[in-house]
């Protein structure tokens, strides 16, 4: 096609939104001196993920093992976590951090300890999603993407979490909030532990 | 009258105390369709699902006795199964209910559809963030396990059958049931280039199945009750029951399952409680999921929710997700909206796809914002024909179809936001 205007720029990888910005390309990984290992109960987890798939198919493992790490590690995956996941497998690290960056659940940098994510959808936006935001926005006093200075609280913009019909909605790790009001969710965040 | 029998197929037990568990859905016929299929050879069973019209219910509609039959006999290789619940089109939450309120159901159909394929491992993908979902569901394999129904035994009938979970990681496009496969296979989920098929170079390139959660748990009522008797059931070419997420503007959102061909207004005033402040302030319906064209109010008078009528309408029946949007709606602010989805779930392989997607968005997010040009809309519909059909999967089609169906329905809404740099409403 013929394209005359200049603010219509090209797109590097096609998922150019906020949550695959600079924060999830490698190079921008935070650093982390440490290498983690699996504890025991970790492992043993591992070692029933590999048995769901044919023995020469480890890789399958791949995405529940980062889901495992994730959680065993703090919440987030550095770049020596993606290297064990590798090592664990016994595949190149690339193949891991090929899917890291590929996939929106995996944390490439720090989350609070709530991970907030407000699903704004058609559906959602439909029934109030805007209002959702702007209350959350103000009790936490957080931007969209950022994580408060005392590590509590991550919210973030995320796409349909296929609650469509409960909308709006959102999730906080686990779990999800459905049916939701600006003064519902003042009082959800007021009642977190 | 069609789509008002009351027949329930997938929904019938999810109601039910402790649905979930092996002991209400064996109180309540669960695995006696199993039962029946294992006194059927493979071949019959395919020939049911065959006669009952089911078509795929995850979006795309091909009939699913059809594509079991295209499993190759006489291969050495292992068969796989797959069933698709990474339940993810925006709009769409019906496999959800299934997933917690009865995975017995799906267990059963699972099984009984491995028996016809001859699998012996089957796999659940479902998306990641339905952690607690994926945890009734794996409580409910492990109980299949202990009372032999999984395992190298299964119901004693010397079939073998492995069955396991597997959460995806955040990723729209796995539910492209390639792309899943990759996933699958611990990849990014780009999706594979068609022929080869699934059918026969599926997971680790052997023959695979990949259904979705809705068509799976229709199979053991297909089985119990027979073939014809299922496609009695809706209407001609879009036989049997189907779930209908309807969310947005009404007064009742929720999943309903009702018989194809039913009226969409029935489906909305009987069901969902009507349009919030009544039929009248309706501005349009978005039939099945965020990648289908928006019916006009006035289209929504006569339709009846069917591949062919929804077809001939202009639009498509796709996942069922039914989303109703009323008079206070800037229906370009909420195609922006989808369109910066779209921009974000392109696995960014197919150049038309990974460019036009984000080329949409900017100038989707322009017009939004009150500086478009005239030249911008054509430019929409210009980019829009430069990705549909020219891309590896149906991603592609599925940001531009809506933006296509909105312009041709809405145009005076486009035109308004350039010539007064806002909204028709509000
Ligand atoms: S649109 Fe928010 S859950 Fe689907």
């Amino acid at each position: 096609m013929k394209s005359t205007d200049k603010s219509i720029g090209t797109t590097p990888n096609g998922r150019t939104d906020k949550n695959w910005g600079d924060s999830r390309s490698m190079s921008a990984l935070q650093k982390n001196s440490e290498t983690p290992r699996f504890s025991n109960e970790a492992m043993q987890e591992a070692e029933r993920i590999f048995k769901r798939y044919p023995e020469d198919k480890r890789q399958s493992a791949l995405l529940p093992l980062l889901h495992l790490a994730q959680r065993d590690f703090g919440g987030w995956l550095s770049p020596q976590a993606l290297d064990y996941v590798a090592e664990v497998i016994g595949i190149p690290p690339i193949r891991v951090y090929e899917v890291a960056t590929f996939y929106t659940m995996y944390n490439l940098k720090p989350v609070g300890k709530y991970h907030v994510q407000v699903c704004t959808n058609i559906s959602c936006w439909l029934c109030g999603s805007d209002g959702i935001m702007d209350a959350l926005t103000g009790k936490l006093d957080l931007k969209i993407g950022d994580s408060s200075d005392d590590g509590r609280f991550t919210l973030t913009e995320v796409e349909c979490l296929g609650a469509c019909a409960n909308a709006p909605m959102l999730q906080i790790n686990d779990d999800y909030y459905e049916d939701l009001t600006p003064e519902k969710v003042a009082d959800l965040i007021d009642r977190l532990p | 009258m069609s789509g008002q029998s009351g027949t329930k197929v997938v929904y019938k037990n999810i109601h039910l105390e402790n649905s979930h568990t092996l002991a209400v859905s064996k109180a309540n016929g669960g695995y006696q369709a199993m039962e029946k299929a294992f006194g059927m050879t493979p071949a019959q069973v395919i020939d049911q699902v065959k006669k009952s019209g089911i078509r795929g219910r995850g979006g795309a509609g091909f009939p699913a006795g059809l594509k079991w039959s295209f499993i190759p006999k006489d291969d050495p290789r292992p068969k796989y199964l797959v069933c698709n619940a990474d339940e993810g089109e925006p709009g769409t939450c019906k496999d959800r209910e299934i997933l917690r309120g009865d995975p017995h159901l799906l267990i059963e159909g699972m099984i009984i559809t491995a028996y016809a394929i001859n699998a012996q491992r089957a796999y659940i993908y479902i998306r990641g963030e339905f952690v607690r979902e994926a945890e009734v569901l794996q409580g409910a394999i492990d109980e299949a396990y202990a009372a032999g129904l999984l395992g190298e035994n299964v119901a004693g009938r010397g079939m073998h059958f492995d069955l396991a979970v597997h959460r995806g990681a955040g990723a729209y496009v796995c539910g492209e049931e390639t792309g899943l496969i990759e996933s699958l296979e611990g990849k990014k989920g780009q999706p594979r280039l068609k022929p080869p098929f699934p059918a026969n170079i599926g997971l680790y390139d052997c023959p695979t199945v990949v259904n979705n959660v809705e068509t799976l748990t229709s199979v053991p009522d297909i089985i119990t009750k027979g073939g014809d008797w299922y496609s009695g059931l809706g209407v001609a070419n879009s036989t049997g029951t189907k779930l209908f997420s309807v969310s947005g503007h009404v007064n009742k959102p929720g999943n309903y399952e009702v018989e194809l061909g039913i009226p969409l207004k029935t489906l909305l005033n009987d069901y969902a409680g009507g349009v919030r402040g009544g039929w009248e302030n309706l501005k349009g319906v978005i039939p099945g999921g965020s990648s289908t064209p928006i019916l006009t109010a006035s289209q929504c008078e006569t339709v009846t929710m069917d591949y062919d009528a929804l077809a001939k309408a202009g639009s498509m029946l796709g996942a069922g997700s039914v989303i109703v949007v009323d008079k206070s709606v800037c229906i370009v602010r909420a195609i922006a909206r989808l369109s910066r989805f779209y921009r974000h779930e392109s696995c960014g392989q197919c150049t038309p796809c990974r460019e036009g997607t984000g080329w949409l968005a900017q100038v989707m997010g322009r017009l939004e914002a009150g500086k478009g040009t005239m030249k911008d809309i054509d430019m929409l519909l210009d980019i829009s024909g430069n990705i549909q059909g020219k891309t590896i999967c149906a991603l592609g089609d599925a940001a531009a179809m809506p933006i296509v169906g909105a312009i041709k329905a809405f145009r005076e809404e486009f035109e308004y936001h350039v010539e007064h740099g806002r909204c028709m409403v509000g």
